[in-house]
């Protein structure tokens, strides 16, 4: 089953027609995803890569039933491309975009507060990889032959870490039920925590690793989570273990600026919560390998 | 970004913050000249990107000229070190003059991106001139918060339940509520990331006065806030730093000897612990960015070895999208290009990863391929310490 998207889930692309949108929307294509159109604003009616163009989000969900789309619009227009898909009722959405002024995610996070929670999108992202189950379709911007279908879930901030894991696991003979970026912003649109809840709710994943990175109090509170809410085994690694307090590494969000946000602090806690800990990130696949081993033994 | 404690002060004054009067100064006669505009007592006041000035000599109240002048030279072209520059100190190029205040309380008054409840969130203490961790390790009773709902913005009652749960007297509430408000407009008109006004004091006189303030921007934003973005001082940044931030790639100087070139910040951070756990030191965080050109893979080497404690390089590309044998090719041509003697260590992994080997073995240079991460940190780690 996967979780958030599979083979039949009908996409949009947002920001279709520009460069990146365009390498994108054909790499996802020959993946496999079923891409029914795209949305660039004044270009509605024509058609690119076999599919068409419309002007609103709401008038290509109107025409096509699209449920699911990957927004590459440009940070200044990038929330508001967000909002236009909360609202015109697609149910799930990836924001690839890095560079998002934080205030901008603030109003994004505030607006989709107005639909209920049954009926509000999921987003993911913004500053991500995207989504992928494996196998069946990629929203995303990664190399999609990294990874094996299976069983395994993915959740993490970074793009390339999350591609290191899943060679991994492949290697390992391994495979993903669904792999999915949270991004690498303060303000993101899924938690870590938010994305647990839904591998635990999905019968086709046995265990989930989650990468995740110094800044902020996410892991935590999903090492919290799992204790309390989950059956299925969780492994972490947690990157940034050298990272001096108060330089933010890379990712807009990756600063330690309060206690408990450390690497160190975030292993110590998630420890706690009974999250197996990957010691070194070579050794993600490996861990997940042996917590796996020992599910069958109970078993 | 951040921005110098003048400069903070002369944004948030637009928004009706009221601060001291005081003047820039780039010389001691300036210093003094600044000081009789002012007249009566001043204080000199470093302009560097930290806190905590005043224990390492960069605040001092000033009496007369003599001790302008003294303090002025005492302070110029000093590189100040406090707990939050690290060892190698801020140098200090500018000073500000200000009129001296007689205090009679000092309060914390912080704004920040709160993460946990994605809001601004505002923080109070009656308890200021402390820093906030101080505050919260020894008062925590004391600290009032309020959180800002995005929809509307901050409202004028949140900013009365601050100013009296401070327990200031009511004339002076309606003092500091129009503080309040103007450093939330501030916050939220220029997109900044954190607002502290440390201390907010009550003078003897009974005015209310933000005796220091810092700002620090988000830097996704600054596209929409040039005037910003021109704020931002070189001086107070690790030469390095500025170097790569000039030329689009993300760095962050370390103190080890081991140069790292990575595509990813996520991979980026993992390779710097994963040579930490072999033994060794990394000399800087890269991040190249998800593609691995062969111009940014130029950039990345000339970025790295500005740093001459730099005695082996370890690069490591997950090429997704990009072929490894298109990165390898770039890593050989920069190290040719470059003349690079020093040893490189290079762990590709991803499509076509093979080939990529190849041509790295093959290239007849000093460079050593690795097939793992974990392999990629011991031989750079093993010939950082044959370098020594």
């Amino acid at each position: 089953m996967a979780i958030f998207i599979n083979e039949k889930t009908p996409i949009l692309i947002q920001g279709f027609t520009g460069r990146i949108g365009t390498f994108h929307a054909q790499e996802m294509i020959d993946y496999g995803s079923n891409v029914v159109g795209g949305v660039t604003p004044g270009k509605g009616g024509t058609s690119h890569l076999g599919r068409p163009v419309f002007n609103t989000v709401k008038g290509a969900v109107d025409e096509t039933g699209a449920e699911a789309s990957i927004v590459f619009v440009p940070p200044p227009f990038a929330a508001d491309a967000i909002m236009e898909a909360a609202d015109a009722g697609i149910r799930y959405c990836v924001c690839i975009t890095d560079g998002i002024p934080a205030q901008d995610m603030i109003r994004v996070k505030r607006y989709m507060r107005r639909y209920k929670k049954e009926s509000r999108m999921v987003l993911t992202g913004p500053n991500c990889a995207g989504t992928i189950s494996p196998g069946k379709a990629m929203l995303g911007i990664m190399p999609g032959h990294i990874y094996l279908p299976g069983r395994v879930g993915i959740v993490g901030r970074s793009g390339t870490l999350g591609y290191e894991a899943a060679s991994q696991l492949m290697a390992l003979g391994i495979g993903v039920s669904t792999s999915v970026g949270i991004g690498g912003d303060p303000i993101n649109g899924s938690s870590h925590r938010d994305v647990l809840e839904a591998f635990e709710n999905d019968p086709d994943t046995d265990a989930v690793l989650m990468i995740g990175e110094i800044g902020g109090p996410q892991e935590a509170e999903a090492g919290v989570f799992a204790q309390e809410h989950m059956k299925k085994p969780v492994i972490a690694y947690i990157a940034g273990l050298s990272a001096p307090k108060g330089r933010r590494m890379g990712h807009a969000g990756a600063i330690v600026s309060a206690f408990g946000e450390s690497a160190a602090e975030k292993v110590e806690i998630l420890k706690g919560c009974g999250v197996t800990i990957a010691p070194t990130p070579s050794e993600m696949g490996a861990t997940v390998a042996e917590v796996l081993g020992q599910k069958r033994k109970v078993a | 970004m951040d921005i110098h404690e003048y400069q903070a002060k002369e944004l948030l004054s637009k928004f009706g913050v009221p601060i001291p009067r005081g003047g820039l100064a780039y010389s001691p006669e300036q210093a003094t000249y600044r000081a009789s505009e002012l007249g009566g007592a001043v204080v000199v006041k470093a302009q560097i990107h930290s806190g905590a000035r005043g224990k390492a000599g960069g605040v001092k109240l000033c009496r007369n000229e003599r001790e302008i002048e003294e303090a002025a030279e005492f302070m110029l072209g000093r590189k100040l070190v406090t707990h939050q520059t690290g060892p190698a100190g801020k140098l200090v190029s500018r000073l500000y003059i200000e009129e001296a205040t007689n205090i009679d309380r000092e309060i914390y008054l912080g704004f920040v991106m709160d993460r946990g409840s994605e809001r601004i969130v505002v923080v109070a203490s009656a308890a200021g001139g402390m820093d906030i961790e101080e505050i919260s390790a020894t008062q925590p009773d004391t600290i009032i918060r309020v959180t800002v709902d995005p929809a509307v913005g901050m409202q004028q009652f949140q900013a009365r339940e601050l100013a009296f749960g401070l327990g200031v007297d009511p004339d002076i509430v309606n003092k500091i509520v129009p503080a309040i408000m103007g450093c939330y407009r501030a916050f939220r008109d220029l997109d900044a990331m954190m607002v502290e006004i440390n201390p907010l004091v009550i003078t003897k006189e009974k005015q209310v006065l933000a005796l220091d303030a810092k700002m620090s921007f988000d830097e996704n934003a600054l596209f929409r806030r040039p005037h910003i973005a021109e704020l931002r001082d070189k001086s107070q940044e690790d030469p390095r730093e500025t170097y790569a931030s000039d030329r689009g790639l993300s760095y962050v100087g370390l103190d080890g000897d081991i140069g790292c070139i990575v595509n990813g910040a996520g991979l980026a951070m993992a390779t710097l612990d994963m040579i930490k756990l072999a033994g060794g030191e990394p000399a800087n965080f890269l991040d190249i960015g998800g593609g691995a050109s062969p111009e940014r893979v130029t950039k990345s080497f000339k970025a790295v070895l500005r740093d001459k404690n730099v005695r082996a390089i370890l690069v490591n590309v997950f090429a997704g999208i990009n072929r490894c044998d298109w990165v390898a090719k770039g890593v050989v041509d920069a190290v040719k290009e470059l003349q690079i003697t020093m040893p490189i260590v290079v762990r590709l992994a991803g499509t076509n990863v093979e080939e990529g080997r190849k041509i790295i073995d093959t290239s007849g240079l000093t460079v050593i391929s690795a097939e793992t991460l974990a392999e990629a940190a011991k031989k750079a780690v093993e010939a950082a310490k044959k370098a020594a």
